[in-house]
Protein backbone atom coordinates (compact mmCIF):
# COMPACT_ATOMS: atom_id res chain seq x y z
CA UNK A 1 0.00 0.00 0.00
CA UNK A 2 1.67 2.91 -1.40
CA UNK A 3 0.98 6.25 -2.21
CA UNK A 4 2.90 8.12 -5.27
CA UNK A 5 2.61 11.48 -5.19
CA UNK A 6 2.45 14.76 -2.77
CA UNK A 7 -0.05 16.73 -1.95
CA UNK A 8 -1.38 19.33 -5.19
CA UNK A 9 1.48 17.36 -7.45
CA UNK A 10 1.06 17.69 -10.92
CA UNK A 11 -0.18 15.01 -12.91
CA UNK A 12 -0.85 13.83 -16.76
CA UNK A 13 -3.52 11.20 -17.71
CA UNK A 14 -1.78 7.49 -16.98
CA UNK A 15 0.20 8.92 -14.35
CA UNK A 16 0.52 6.01 -11.15
CA UNK A 17 -1.07 7.60 -8.24
CA UNK A 18 -1.60 4.52 -5.84
CA UNK A 19 -1.05 1.09 -5.33
CA UNK A 20 -2.83 -1.00 -2.53
CA UNK A 21 -6.15 -0.46 -0.64
CA UNK A 22 -7.06 2.85 -2.10
CA UNK A 23 -10.14 4.37 -3.53
CA UNK A 24 -10.12 5.94 -6.98
CA UNK A 25 -11.92 9.35 -6.76
CA UNK A 26 -12.38 12.34 -9.68
CA UNK A 27 -10.60 11.81 -12.92
CA UNK A 28 -8.77 8.71 -11.25
CA UNK A 29 -9.19 4.81 -12.95
CA UNK A 30 -7.73 1.75 -10.90
CA UNK A 31 -6.11 -1.20 -13.11
CA UNK A 32 -5.78 -4.05 -11.40
CA UNK A 33 -4.22 -2.92 -7.68
CA UNK A 34 -2.68 0.53 -9.20
CA UNK A 35 -4.71 3.67 -9.65
CA UNK A 36 -3.92 6.12 -12.09
CA UNK A 37 -4.42 9.71 -13.21
CA UNK A 38 -7.14 10.15 -15.88
CA UNK A 39 -7.14 13.89 -16.47
CA UNK A 40 -4.40 16.77 -15.82
CA UNK A 41 -4.07 18.21 -12.79
CA UNK A 42 -3.32 18.27 -9.10
CA UNK A 43 -2.92 15.23 -7.41
CA UNK A 44 -4.61 14.97 -3.44
CA UNK A 45 -5.78 12.46 -1.42
CA UNK A 46 -9.20 12.50 1.27
CA UNK A 47 -9.16 9.77 4.09
CA UNK A 48 -8.41 6.49 1.60
CA UNK A 49 -9.60 8.39 -1.43
CA UNK A 50 -6.99 9.32 -4.39
CA UNK A 51 -8.43 11.85 -6.50
CA UNK A 52 -7.12 14.98 -9.25
CA UNK A 53 -8.85 18.61 -9.44
CA UNK A 54 -8.60 18.61 -13.09
CA UNK A 55 -7.36 21.73 -14.76
CA UNK A 56 -9.95 21.52 -17.39
CA UNK A 57 -12.94 19.41 -18.20
CA UNK A 58 -16.71 19.71 -19.28
CA UNK A 59 -19.65 19.65 -17.30
CA UNK A 60 -21.51 16.70 -16.53
CA UNK A 61 -24.78 17.82 -14.99
CA UNK A 62 -25.78 16.75 -11.48
CA UNK A 63 -29.59 16.70 -10.08
CA UNK A 64 -30.01 20.03 -7.94
CA UNK A 65 -26.89 22.11 -9.28
CA UNK A 66 -27.70 25.69 -9.93
CA UNK A 67 -26.75 26.78 -13.46
CA UNK A 68 -27.27 29.14 -16.01
CA UNK A 69 -28.18 28.40 -20.02
CA UNK A 70 -29.52 30.42 -22.70
CA UNK A 71 -32.49 29.18 -24.46
CA UNK A 72 -32.05 27.83 -28.09
CA UNK A 73 -34.72 26.50 -29.52
CA UNK A 74 -38.69 25.73 -28.50
CA UNK A 75 -40.60 22.79 -28.89
CA UNK A 76 -44.51 23.11 -28.38
CA UNK A 77 -44.23 22.35 -24.72
CA UNK A 78 -41.30 23.89 -23.63
CA UNK A 79 -37.75 25.15 -24.47
CA UNK A 80 -34.16 23.98 -25.02
CA UNK A 81 -31.64 25.06 -23.27
CA UNK A 82 -27.85 25.10 -23.77
CA UNK A 83 -26.33 24.35 -20.10
CA UNK A 84 -23.04 24.65 -21.45
CA UNK A 85 -22.17 20.65 -21.30
CA UNK A 86 -22.41 17.91 -24.05
CA UNK A 87 -26.30 17.44 -23.32
CA UNK A 88 -28.68 20.40 -24.34
CA UNK A 89 -31.37 20.75 -21.45
CA UNK A 90 -35.13 20.41 -21.59
CA UNK A 91 -37.41 22.52 -20.02
CA UNK A 92 -40.91 22.48 -20.25
CA UNK A 93 -43.91 24.97 -19.29
CA UNK A 94 -45.31 23.11 -16.54
CA UNK A 95 -41.95 23.98 -14.99
CA UNK A 96 -41.83 27.25 -16.17
CA UNK A 97 -45.10 29.05 -15.35
CA UNK A 98 -47.01 27.82 -11.60
CA UNK A 99 -50.32 28.75 -13.37
CA UNK A 100 -52.06 26.30 -15.92
CA UNK A 101 -50.88 27.58 -19.68
CA UNK A 102 -52.52 26.67 -22.60
CA UNK A 103 -49.89 25.84 -25.46
CA UNK A 104 -52.05 26.29 -28.22
CA UNK A 105 -53.95 29.89 -26.99
CA UNK A 106 -50.70 31.89 -25.68
CA UNK A 107 -47.54 31.68 -26.97
CA UNK A 108 -44.44 30.23 -25.42
CA UNK A 109 -42.40 32.98 -26.34
CA UNK A 110 -43.99 35.23 -23.92
CA UNK A 111 -42.51 33.76 -21.17
CA UNK A 112 -38.64 33.15 -22.51
CA UNK A 113 -37.69 33.01 -25.79
CA UNK A 114 -34.70 32.32 -28.14
CA UNK A 115 -31.64 33.97 -26.68
CA UNK A 116 -32.78 34.61 -23.66
CA UNK A 117 -30.63 33.53 -20.45
CA UNK A 118 -32.36 31.62 -17.75
CA UNK A 119 -31.74 30.50 -14.13
CA UNK A 120 -32.31 27.17 -13.28
CA UNK A 121 -31.83 24.08 -11.50
CA UNK A 122 -31.51 20.55 -12.90
CA UNK A 123 -34.00 18.05 -11.71
CA UNK A 124 -33.41 15.23 -13.63
CA UNK A 125 -30.68 13.56 -15.43
CA UNK A 126 -29.06 10.05 -16.14
CA UNK A 127 -26.82 8.71 -18.93
CA UNK A 128 -29.98 7.76 -20.95
CA UNK A 129 -31.78 10.94 -20.75
CA UNK A 130 -31.20 14.52 -21.49
CA UNK A 131 -31.50 17.13 -18.05
CA UNK A 132 -34.47 18.35 -17.49
CA UNK A 133 -34.84 21.74 -15.59
CA UNK A 134 -37.16 23.72 -13.65
CA UNK A 135 -37.31 27.72 -13.12
CA UNK A 136 -40.06 27.44 -10.42
CA UNK A 137 -37.77 27.84 -7.67
CA UNK A 138 -37.00 31.35 -6.29
CA UNK A 139 -34.49 33.31 -7.41
CA UNK A 140 -35.03 31.30 -10.51
CA UNK A 141 -35.90 32.30 -14.01
CA UNK A 142 -34.91 34.75 -16.78
CA UNK A 143 -32.12 37.08 -16.60
CA UNK A 144 -32.70 40.72 -17.09
CA UNK A 145 -30.02 42.43 -16.06
CA UNK A 146 -26.07 42.06 -15.38
CA UNK A 147 -23.43 40.40 -17.67
CA UNK A 148 -22.72 36.61 -17.94
CA UNK A 149 -19.57 34.79 -18.42
CA UNK A 150 -18.22 31.47 -18.84
CA UNK A 151 -15.57 29.75 -17.43
CA UNK A 152 -14.14 26.23 -17.11
CA UNK A 153 -16.12 24.04 -15.26
CA UNK A 154 -13.87 22.53 -13.30
CA UNK A 155 -12.68 25.88 -11.56
CA UNK A 156 -16.54 26.71 -10.03
CA UNK A 157 -15.47 25.19 -6.72
CA UNK A 158 -12.19 27.36 -6.60
CA UNK A 159 -14.54 30.72 -7.37
CA UNK A 160 -16.54 29.81 -4.40
CA UNK A 161 -14.15 28.56 -2.26
CA UNK A 162 -14.41 27.43 1.43
CA UNK A 163 -17.50 27.60 2.66
CA UNK A 164 -18.19 30.60 -0.57
CA UNK A 165 -15.07 32.38 1.26
CA UNK A 166 -13.82 33.65 -2.36
CA UNK A 167 -17.02 34.81 -4.37
CA UNK A 168 -18.08 36.19 -0.64
CA UNK A 169 -15.42 38.42 -0.73
CA UNK A 170 -15.92 39.14 -4.46
CA UNK A 171 -19.16 40.40 -3.37
CA UNK A 172 -18.17 42.62 -0.78
CA UNK A 173 -15.14 43.89 -2.32
CA UNK A 174 -17.13 44.63 -5.55
CA UNK A 175 -20.29 45.29 -4.63
CA UNK A 176 -21.89 43.12 -7.30
CA UNK A 177 -24.50 40.32 -7.02
CA UNK A 178 -22.81 37.36 -8.23
CA UNK A 179 -24.56 33.81 -9.25
CA UNK A 180 -22.04 31.13 -10.06
CA UNK A 181 -23.81 28.54 -12.28
CA UNK A 182 -22.24 24.82 -11.50
CA UNK A 183 -21.79 24.85 -15.43
CA UNK A 184 -19.29 27.51 -15.35
CA UNK A 185 -21.46 30.22 -15.98
CA UNK A 186 -21.38 33.27 -13.94
CA UNK A 187 -24.01 35.88 -13.87
CA UNK A 188 -22.22 39.65 -12.58
CA UNK A 189 -24.56 42.77 -11.94
CA UNK A 190 -23.50 45.50 -9.85
CA UNK A 191 -24.44 49.20 -9.61
CA UNK A 192 -22.50 50.47 -11.96
CA UNK A 193 -20.52 48.65 -14.98
CA UNK A 194 -17.21 49.86 -13.79
CA UNK A 195 -17.87 47.35 -10.36
CA UNK A 196 -18.87 44.79 -12.83
CA UNK A 197 -15.43 45.04 -15.06
CA UNK A 198 -13.75 44.68 -11.53
CA UNK A 199 -15.54 41.47 -10.77
CA UNK A 200 -14.80 39.95 -14.35
CA UNK A 201 -11.24 40.94 -13.97
CA UNK A 202 -10.97 39.14 -10.49
CA UNK A 203 -13.18 35.73 -11.82
CA UNK A 204 -10.97 35.90 -14.81
CA UNK A 205 -8.15 35.76 -12.60
CA UNK A 206 -9.12 32.70 -10.67
CA UNK A 207 -10.02 30.95 -13.56
CA UNK A 208 -6.24 31.15 -14.77
CA UNK A 209 -4.72 30.62 -11.55
CA UNK A 210 -7.08 28.31 -10.23
CA UNK A 211 -4.38 25.54 -9.11
CA UNK A 212 -2.16 27.87 -7.61
CA UNK A 213 -2.14 28.34 -3.61
CA UNK A 214 -2.63 31.64 -1.91
CA UNK A 215 -5.24 32.81 -4.49
CA UNK A 216 -7.65 34.24 -1.97
CA UNK A 217 -4.94 36.90 -0.60
CA UNK A 218 -3.83 37.46 -4.30
CA UNK A 219 -7.30 37.96 -5.46
CA UNK A 220 -7.96 40.75 -2.66
CA UNK A 221 -4.99 42.86 -3.11
CA UNK A 222 -5.92 42.75 -7.29
CA UNK A 223 -9.10 44.54 -5.79
CA UNK A 224 -7.97 46.50 -4.19
CA UNK A 225 -4.66 47.68 -6.99
CA UNK A 226 -7.09 48.54 -9.68
CA UNK A 227 -9.51 50.24 -7.47
CA UNK A 228 -7.01 52.51 -7.37
CA UNK A 229 -5.76 52.29 -10.62
CA UNK A 230 -9.17 53.02 -11.96
CA UNK A 231 -10.19 55.35 -8.99
CA UNK A 232 -13.55 53.98 -8.39
CA UNK A 233 -14.15 56.00 -5.22
CA UNK A 234 -17.66 55.57 -4.53
CA UNK A 235 -16.54 51.52 -3.77
CA UNK A 236 -13.63 52.27 -2.44
CA UNK A 237 -15.37 54.61 0.25
CA UNK A 238 -18.10 51.84 1.03
CA UNK A 239 -15.62 49.28 1.59
CA UNK A 240 -13.66 51.40 3.80
CA UNK A 241 -16.59 51.72 6.03
CA UNK A 242 -17.28 48.23 6.17
CA UNK A 243 -13.47 47.48 6.61
CA UNK B 1 9.56 19.53 -57.60
CA UNK B 2 10.19 16.50 -55.96
CA UNK B 3 13.09 15.46 -54.05
CA UNK B 4 16.28 13.92 -55.58
CA UNK B 5 16.97 10.70 -54.50
CA UNK B 6 20.58 11.21 -52.27
CA UNK B 7 23.57 8.86 -52.92
CA UNK B 8 23.97 7.75 -49.43
CA UNK B 9 21.37 7.87 -46.99
CA UNK B 10 23.49 6.54 -44.56
CA UNK B 11 27.39 7.44 -44.37
CA UNK B 12 30.31 5.55 -43.39
CA UNK B 13 30.39 6.66 -39.84
CA UNK B 14 27.09 5.64 -39.58
CA UNK B 15 25.33 9.42 -39.69
CA UNK B 16 21.89 10.20 -41.36
CA UNK B 17 21.91 12.63 -44.47
CA UNK B 18 20.84 15.14 -41.30
CA UNK B 19 23.28 14.17 -39.28
CA UNK B 20 21.18 12.14 -36.60
CA UNK B 21 22.56 8.94 -35.20
CA UNK B 22 20.57 5.55 -36.15
CA UNK B 23 18.53 5.64 -32.71
CA UNK B 24 18.41 9.41 -32.94
CA UNK B 25 15.05 11.61 -32.89
CA UNK B 26 14.45 14.18 -34.98
CA UNK B 27 14.68 17.60 -32.65
CA UNK B 28 11.15 17.96 -31.25
CA UNK B 29 9.01 20.59 -30.15
CA UNK B 30 5.56 20.62 -28.38
CA UNK B 31 3.37 23.29 -27.48
CA UNK B 32 -0.30 22.31 -26.05
CA UNK B 33 -2.99 25.17 -25.82
CA UNK B 34 -2.32 27.36 -28.76
CA UNK B 35 -5.43 27.72 -30.23
CA UNK B 36 -7.80 29.98 -28.66
CA UNK B 37 -11.50 28.67 -30.18
CA UNK B 38 -10.81 25.19 -29.71
CA UNK B 39 -11.92 22.93 -26.26
CA UNK B 40 -8.04 21.73 -26.22
CA UNK B 41 -4.91 22.16 -28.69
CA UNK B 42 -1.47 21.06 -29.53
CA UNK B 43 1.66 21.99 -31.72
CA UNK B 44 4.07 19.77 -32.96
CA UNK B 45 7.52 20.53 -34.61
CA UNK B 46 9.09 17.43 -35.37
CA UNK B 47 12.39 17.94 -37.78
CA UNK B 48 10.57 19.77 -40.71
CA UNK B 49 7.08 18.55 -39.92
CA UNK B 50 5.04 21.59 -38.53
CA UNK B 51 1.62 20.14 -37.10
CA UNK B 52 -1.37 21.98 -35.33
CA UNK B 53 -3.94 19.47 -33.74
CA UNK B 54 -7.14 20.81 -32.26
CA UNK B 55 -10.15 19.03 -30.77
CA UNK B 56 -13.35 19.81 -29.93
CA UNK B 57 -16.15 18.11 -27.76
CA UNK B 58 -17.77 16.35 -26.50
CA UNK B 59 -20.26 17.72 -27.88
CA UNK B 60 -24.26 16.48 -28.82
CA UNK B 61 -23.90 14.74 -31.95
CA UNK B 62 -25.22 15.87 -34.94
CA UNK B 63 -27.25 14.63 -36.62
CA UNK B 64 -28.54 12.54 -34.28
CA UNK B 65 -29.49 9.26 -35.39
CA UNK B 66 -25.24 8.82 -35.11
CA UNK B 67 -25.14 8.79 -31.76
CA UNK B 68 -24.35 5.60 -29.89
CA UNK B 69 -26.25 5.25 -26.58
CA UNK B 70 -23.54 4.07 -24.40
CA UNK B 71 -20.33 5.86 -25.66
CA UNK B 72 -19.06 9.18 -27.56
CA UNK B 73 -18.52 8.81 -31.05
CA UNK B 74 -14.76 9.95 -32.11
CA UNK B 75 -14.35 11.41 -35.62
CA UNK B 76 -11.00 12.51 -36.68
CA UNK B 77 -9.99 14.12 -39.93
CA UNK B 78 -6.38 14.25 -40.80
CA UNK B 79 -5.07 16.75 -43.58
CA UNK B 80 -2.71 18.06 -45.25
CA UNK B 81 -2.38 22.11 -46.32
CA UNK B 82 -2.29 22.63 -49.79
CA UNK B 83 1.07 24.52 -48.83
CA UNK B 84 2.45 21.69 -47.08
CA UNK B 85 4.30 19.72 -49.71
CA UNK B 86 7.14 20.63 -52.21
CA UNK B 87 4.46 20.67 -55.28
CA UNK B 88 0.86 22.14 -53.93
CA UNK B 89 -1.67 19.10 -53.10
CA UNK B 90 -5.25 19.61 -54.13
CA UNK B 91 -6.83 20.72 -50.36
CA UNK B 92 -9.57 17.75 -51.02
CA UNK B 93 -9.08 14.39 -49.28
CA UNK B 94 -7.27 12.37 -50.67
CA UNK B 95 -7.27 8.72 -50.65
CA UNK B 96 -4.64 8.35 -48.20
CA UNK B 97 -5.54 11.24 -45.82
CA UNK B 98 -9.02 9.53 -45.48
CA UNK B 99 -7.11 6.38 -44.96
CA UNK B 100 -5.17 7.95 -42.24
CA UNK B 101 -7.89 9.51 -40.38
CA UNK B 102 -9.19 6.55 -39.97
CA UNK B 103 -6.06 4.90 -38.73
CA UNK B 104 -5.58 7.98 -36.32
CA UNK B 105 -9.13 7.42 -34.84
CA UNK B 106 -8.44 3.67 -34.34
CA UNK B 107 -5.15 4.53 -32.59
CA UNK B 108 -6.38 7.31 -30.06
CA UNK B 109 -9.74 5.47 -29.63
CA UNK B 110 -8.53 2.78 -26.85
CA UNK B 111 -7.12 5.37 -24.53
CA UNK B 112 -10.16 7.67 -24.36
CA UNK B 113 -13.05 6.79 -21.87
CA UNK B 114 -16.12 7.22 -24.52
CA UNK B 115 -18.32 5.40 -22.04
CA UNK B 116 -18.50 8.63 -20.10
CA UNK B 117 -20.12 10.52 -22.20
CA UNK B 118 -22.68 8.63 -24.24
CA UNK B 119 -24.82 9.91 -26.92
CA UNK B 120 -21.76 12.95 -27.73
CA UNK B 121 -19.16 13.48 -29.92
CA UNK B 122 -15.65 14.16 -30.07
CA UNK B 123 -14.38 16.40 -33.16
CA UNK B 124 -10.18 15.66 -33.79
CA UNK B 125 -8.46 17.87 -36.16
CA UNK B 126 -5.01 17.29 -37.40
CA UNK B 127 -3.40 19.85 -39.73
CA UNK B 128 -0.44 19.59 -41.47
CA UNK B 129 1.21 22.80 -42.25
CA UNK B 130 4.86 21.29 -43.32
CA UNK B 131 5.31 17.76 -44.08
CA UNK B 132 8.91 15.74 -43.45
CA UNK B 133 8.05 11.99 -43.42
CA UNK B 134 6.11 10.58 -40.10
CA UNK B 135 3.48 13.28 -39.76
CA UNK B 136 1.06 10.36 -39.30
CA UNK B 137 3.13 9.65 -36.00
CA UNK B 138 3.53 13.41 -35.18
CA UNK B 139 -0.48 13.58 -35.67
CA UNK B 140 -1.00 11.33 -33.47
CA UNK B 141 1.73 12.59 -30.71
CA UNK B 142 0.00 15.94 -31.32
CA UNK B 143 -3.89 14.69 -31.06
CA UNK B 144 -3.27 13.12 -27.89
CA UNK B 145 -2.02 15.91 -25.95
CA UNK B 146 -4.84 18.31 -27.56
CA UNK B 147 -6.97 15.77 -26.42
CA UNK B 148 -5.68 15.55 -22.65
CA UNK B 149 -6.32 19.55 -23.05
CA UNK B 150 -9.47 19.30 -23.84
CA UNK B 151 -9.84 18.02 -20.41
CA UNK B 152 -10.93 14.75 -21.82
CA UNK B 153 -10.27 11.48 -19.46
CA UNK B 154 -7.90 9.60 -20.94
CA UNK B 155 -6.13 6.39 -19.78
CA UNK B 156 -2.76 7.46 -21.26
CA UNK B 157 -1.17 9.96 -23.55
CA UNK B 158 -1.30 8.38 -26.49
CA UNK B 159 2.35 8.47 -28.57
CA UNK B 160 3.28 7.49 -31.93
CA UNK B 161 6.89 7.09 -33.89
CA UNK B 162 8.60 5.42 -36.72
CA UNK B 163 11.01 2.71 -37.10
CA UNK B 164 12.34 1.94 -40.57
CA UNK B 165 15.05 0.89 -43.11
CA UNK B 166 17.53 2.95 -44.68
CA UNK B 167 20.60 1.74 -46.91
CA UNK B 168 20.01 -2.09 -44.81
CA UNK B 169 20.21 0.12 -41.97
CA UNK B 170 17.58 -0.01 -39.33
CA UNK B 171 16.73 3.70 -38.11
CA UNK B 172 14.22 5.62 -35.86
CA UNK B 173 12.16 8.47 -36.86
CA UNK B 174 12.28 8.30 -40.79
CA UNK B 175 12.49 11.83 -42.65
CA UNK B 176 11.17 12.19 -45.89
CA UNK B 177 14.60 10.92 -47.98
CA UNK B 178 14.50 8.09 -45.67
CA UNK B 179 10.79 7.29 -46.48
CA UNK B 180 11.28 7.78 -49.63
CA UNK B 181 14.07 6.13 -50.68
CA UNK B 182 15.01 3.71 -47.75
CA UNK B 183 13.83 0.05 -47.22
CA UNK B 184 10.87 -0.16 -45.52
CA UNK B 185 8.61 2.64 -43.05
CA UNK B 186 6.96 1.23 -39.35
CA UNK B 187 5.06 3.90 -37.99
CA UNK B 188 3.69 2.17 -34.27
CA UNK B 189 1.80 4.04 -32.13
CA UNK B 190 1.17 2.83 -28.12
CA UNK B 191 -0.47 3.46 -24.83
CA UNK B 192 3.34 4.24 -22.89
CA UNK B 193 2.00 2.41 -19.66
CA UNK B 194 0.64 -0.80 -20.87
CA UNK B 195 2.96 -1.28 -24.01
CA UNK B 196 -0.11 -1.47 -25.35
CA UNK B 197 0.30 -1.09 -29.10
CA UNK B 198 -2.70 0.83 -31.11
CA UNK B 199 -0.90 1.65 -34.65
CA UNK B 200 1.27 -0.98 -36.28
CA UNK B 201 1.94 -0.36 -39.94
CA UNK B 202 4.43 -1.07 -42.19
CA UNK B 203 5.30 -0.25 -46.15
CA UNK B 204 8.52 -1.98 -47.57
CA UNK B 205 10.55 -5.30 -46.67
CA UNK B 206 11.60 -6.14 -43.49
CA UNK B 207 12.96 -9.14 -42.17
CA UNK B 208 11.69 -11.30 -39.15
CA UNK B 209 14.75 -10.03 -36.89
CA UNK B 210 14.61 -6.84 -39.09
CA UNK B 211 11.22 -6.64 -38.08
CA UNK B 212 11.67 -6.74 -33.90
CA UNK B 213 14.71 -4.74 -33.99
CA UNK B 214 12.66 -2.10 -35.69
CA UNK B 215 9.49 -2.06 -33.69
CA UNK B 216 11.99 -2.03 -30.53
CA UNK B 217 13.08 0.95 -31.64
CA UNK B 218 10.23 2.17 -32.56
CA UNK B 219 9.18 1.57 -29.15
CA UNK B 220 12.05 3.16 -27.14
CA UNK B 221 11.56 6.33 -29.54
CA UNK B 222 7.57 6.21 -28.38
CA UNK B 223 8.98 6.57 -24.53
CA UNK B 224 11.14 9.39 -25.39
CA UNK B 225 8.61 11.16 -26.93
CA UNK B 226 6.29 10.02 -24.28
CA UNK B 227 8.44 11.66 -21.67
CA UNK B 228 8.29 15.68 -23.96
CA UNK B 229 4.84 15.05 -24.39
CA UNK B 230 4.37 15.05 -20.51
CA UNK B 231 6.55 17.94 -20.21
CA UNK B 232 4.48 20.18 -22.02
CA UNK B 233 1.56 19.72 -20.47
CA UNK B 234 3.98 20.49 -17.08
CA UNK B 235 5.12 23.51 -18.91
CA UNK B 236 1.73 24.71 -19.74
CA UNK B 237 0.08 24.63 -16.51
CA UNK B 238 2.75 24.41 -13.89
CA UNK B 239 4.52 27.62 -15.07
CA UNK B 240 1.40 29.73 -14.70
CA UNK B 241 1.41 28.40 -11.23
CA UNK B 242 4.99 29.72 -10.50
CA UNK B 243 4.83 32.69 -11.87
CA UNK B 244 1.80 33.18 -9.86
CA UNK B 245 3.37 32.19 -6.50
CA UNK B 246 6.34 33.98 -7.04
CA UNK B 247 4.95 37.12 -6.76
CA UNK B 248 3.38 36.57 -4.03
CA UNK B 249 6.48 35.85 -2.58
CA UNK B 250 8.55 38.57 -4.31
CA UNK B 251 5.98 41.50 -2.65
CA UNK B 252 6.20 39.72 0.18
CA UNK B 253 9.21 40.52 0.65
CA UNK B 254 9.36 44.17 -0.33
CA UNK B 255 6.62 44.72 2.00
CA UNK B 256 9.41 42.64 4.74
CA UNK B 257 11.84 45.55 3.63
CA UNK B 258 9.70 48.01 3.65
CA UNK B 259 8.65 47.75 6.60
CA UNK B 260 11.94 47.65 8.03
CA UNK B 261 13.10 50.50 6.52
CA UNK B 262 10.28 52.08 8.20
CA UNK B 263 11.93 50.65 11.23
CA UNK B 264 15.38 52.05 11.21
CA UNK B 265 13.68 55.60 9.94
Amino acid sequence: MTLLFEKNKFVTPGDQLAEGDFIPGNNTYRDGEKIFASRIGLANLDGKTVYVVAVKGCYVPNIGDFIIGKVIDMTTSGWIVDINSPYDAMLSVSEAVERQFNTQRDALSRIYNIGDLLMAKIIAYDRTRGPVLTTLDRGLGKITRGRVISITPTKIPRLIGKKGSMVNLLKTETNCYINVGQNGMVLISGSTPEDEDLAILAILKIEAEAHTSGLTERISALINDMKIKRGLTNVQSKTGETG
Amino acid sequence: MSKVKPEKLVDEKGLRIDGRKLDQLRPIKLEVDVLENADGSAYIEQGKNKILAAVYGPKETQPKHLALPDRAVIRCRYHMAPFSTQTRKNPAPSRREIELSKIVRESLEPAIFTELYPRTTIDVFIEVLQSDGGTRCSGITAAALAIADAGIPLRDLVVACAAGKADGHIVLDLNDEEDQFGQADLPVAMLPRTGEITLLQMDGNLSHGEFEKALNLAIEGCKQIHAMQKEALKNEYVLVKEVAEETVVAEETVKVEKEEEGGEA
